[in-house]
């Protein structure tokens, strides 16, 4: 069996995370410099309908096992259908996004089939002379980062941060599909589930979100972020926090833009009250443009801000929805 | 019932802070603290302790000045108190960790695990998972809630867009949110107590060599390496304004949007 770039794609619900693809355009960018292919596992109930989307957006082959017990995510049977199917094809590198699943199951299968792993990459690479996987991630809170190698194990894997990896421009092509059966025994489940409960889907997940209105402790209150909202409101735009505010619960914690909070690279991010500590930058540096408003001009945000503004946001926000909403209006 | 609680003593890293000429992390003066997914962990055991009675031992593994996150945890009301130290588990990186780890649980009784999700020195997650799969356990993780009821945990799971509830039979592993719940504080008499003679055991190699093989430790067990670090270069300075009134500040803004044709 020849070595490959294994991508592990997750699903929920038959519907492919967004991740997957991402890590499939950056996976055949890899498996290109090593002349090798792309192979990505599907894994779940019904899936099969999935795999024309994958390898249209850059996989070579996929590798699906349909079952009763991978309907919804557990750690165990996930955790041995991913190891058999790891054993079968030994690939050189392996990747799974970073998500609640992929940081569950990535460790669990590591720990199992004897290999290192490097939690949340922000960058991956190929060293041009040994051919090893460089993976780089953020470390001591974002302070560092730091290039982790993995030389005498195989498959390198990597779990990788959601959004920030490039998903390919999607293209017809052809591909193989292949099931993978797993010798599923009652007692690879001893977990069960009582109940999902699904957060109500009217707000966008702030990782796909186009323009972030984002808000830190010096809004001050839960109330004040009334004044965001209708600035979110006027440019379509969503809203998010850093861990101050959400530490103070003026926004629920899905909201919460940084380290220990998701990775956004949004067309514009507005920052009003926000000091830019380092681990929320590390959460929001990659996007297009940033607009800081804050009273602090000490405060750190203004280093990476493309307009970073001395003012009170309590001043500037609703004049500047009432600017926003003249202008649509001519 | 038994409760093992994991914890890692780290540096708060909201408190670190880099030299801006040299472009080095400052340590000095950095405070060290039990790591506050691992307090929640703490918190739980100790929740359960109160409801139902249990034993709560605390386990670290680190440098022997891990003993002062041993002796919080006690003073917080946990029963016995590990340190798991010695030079040749230095190093370590999470495979290695997990082995080690697993390795003194393999020699201690237990009807649950607890583990904080992640440190904030690494951020990894996958310390827990990885002890889970060295033991044969079930594991949750991101347990945002949970109670005990007949030998069974009710769980609450979180993931991005859902959670599940779920039933898992003891024994388990879980790994605990800061969400949680909130950390009691150490008691007057709990400190006192925590400071006594012979609270905090040492375990080294020699204890858990039948249980884990010298070549699953420390840096030379350890499957990742760092290849290099390095601190991210600051992007270009954007424009910077002090001093407007708030109709500029506002005029600032929207030339900035229309430039890029946002509106």
């Amino acid at each position: 069996m020849s070595a490959n770039v294994l991508i592990y794609c997750e699903q929920r619900d038959a519907a492919l995370q967004k991740v997957s693809l991402e890590l499939i355009g950056k996976g055949k960018e890899l498996a290109d410099t090593l002349g090798q292919k792309v192979i990505a596992v599907l894994l779940g109930k019904n899936i099969s309908g999935l795999a024309q989307e994958l390898i249209d957006h850059g996989a070579d082959e996929v590798i699906y096992a349909d079952h009763d017990y991978l309907a919804d995510y557990l750690t165990e049977p996930f955790t041995k259908a991913f190891s058999a199917i790891l054993k079968e094809q030994d690939p050189e590198i392996v990747l799974i996004g970073a998500t609640s699943i992929g940081r569950d199951l990535a460790p669990r299968t590591a720990a199992r089939i004897h290999t290192g792993l490097t939690a949340d990459c922000t960058a991956l690479d190929i060293d041009p002379n040994t051919k090893g996987f460089l993976m780089t991630r953020p470390a001591f809170g974002g302070n560092i980062m730091a290039t982790i190698i993995c030389p005498d194990h195989k498959p390198q894997m990597a779990t990788v941060r959601p959004g920030v990896m490039v998903v390919r421009k999607k293209e017809a092509h052809k591909g193989v599909i292949r099931e993978f059966t797993v010798d599923f025994q009652p007692e690879d489940i001893n977990v069960k589930i009582l109940n999902t409960v699904k957060k109500s889907n009217k707000r966008k997940d702030i990782t796909e979100a186009k323009i972030l209105v984002s808000g830190g402790r010096g809004v001050g209150s839960g109330e004040n972020f009334g004044a965001l909202r209708s600035l979110a409101a006027a440019l379509g735009a969503e809203i998010s926090a850093s861990r101050g505010a959400v530490d103070l619960e003026y926004v629920e914690k899905d909201r919460q833009v940084g380290q220990t909070g998701k990775t956004v690279r949004p067309d514009l991010y507005f920052a009003f009250g926000i000091s830019g500590a380092i681990q929320h930058v590390a959460g929001m540096e990659s996007s297009e443009l940033i607009i800081a408003v804050n009273k602090d001009a000490e405060a750190q945000i203004f280093q990476y801000a493309d307009l970073g503004i001395v003012g009170d946001l309590h001043k500037v926000i609703p004049k500047l929805v009432d600017a926003l909403t003249a202008e649509s209006s001519t | 019932m038994k409760i093992i609680v994991c914890v890692k003593q780290v540096p708060d890293t909201t408190e670190v802070k880099l030299d801006p000429v040299k472009g080095t992390l400052i340590r000095e003066g950095v405070p060290s603290i039990i790591n506050p997914d691992d307090k929640s962990g703490i918190e739980a055991a100790l929740s359960l302790k109160d409801q139902y009675g249990a034993h709560v031992t605390v386990l670290t593994m680190g440098p022997p000045q891990a003993d002062a996150a041993l002796r919080e945890a006690l003073a917080m009301g946990c029963d016995e108190a590990i340190l798991l130290t010695d030079r040749m588990f230095g190093g370590a990186d999470t495979w290695a960790t997990a082995s080690t780890i697993a390795g003194a649980l393999k020699t201690m009784e237990f009807d649950l695990i607890i583990t904080g999700r992640q440190a904030i020195d690494g951020d990894t997650a996958q310390v827990g998972p990885q002890i889970a799969e060295r033991l044969n356990l079930p594991q949750v993780s991101y347990v945002e809630e949970f109670k005990c009821e007949d030998g069974k945990l009710f769980l609450k799971r979180q993931f991005e867009d859902r959670y599940q509830e779920l039933e898992v039979k003891l024994p388990a592993l879980i790994t605990t949110l800061s969400e949680l719940n909130k950390p009691r504080y150490m008691t007057v008499g709990g400190v006192f107590d925590a400071y006594g003679e012979d609270k905090v055991k040492t375990i080294s190699y020699q204890d858990i060599k039948d249980h884990v093989d010298v070549a699953n430790i420390g840096l030379k067990g350890s499957p990742t390496r760092v290849f290099k670090s390095f601190t991210k270069s600051p992007k270009a300075l954007g424009q910077f304004h002090d001093g407007v009134t708030t109709d500029q500040a506002v005029e600032l803004i929207v030339s900035k949007l229309k430039e890029k044709f946002i509106i």
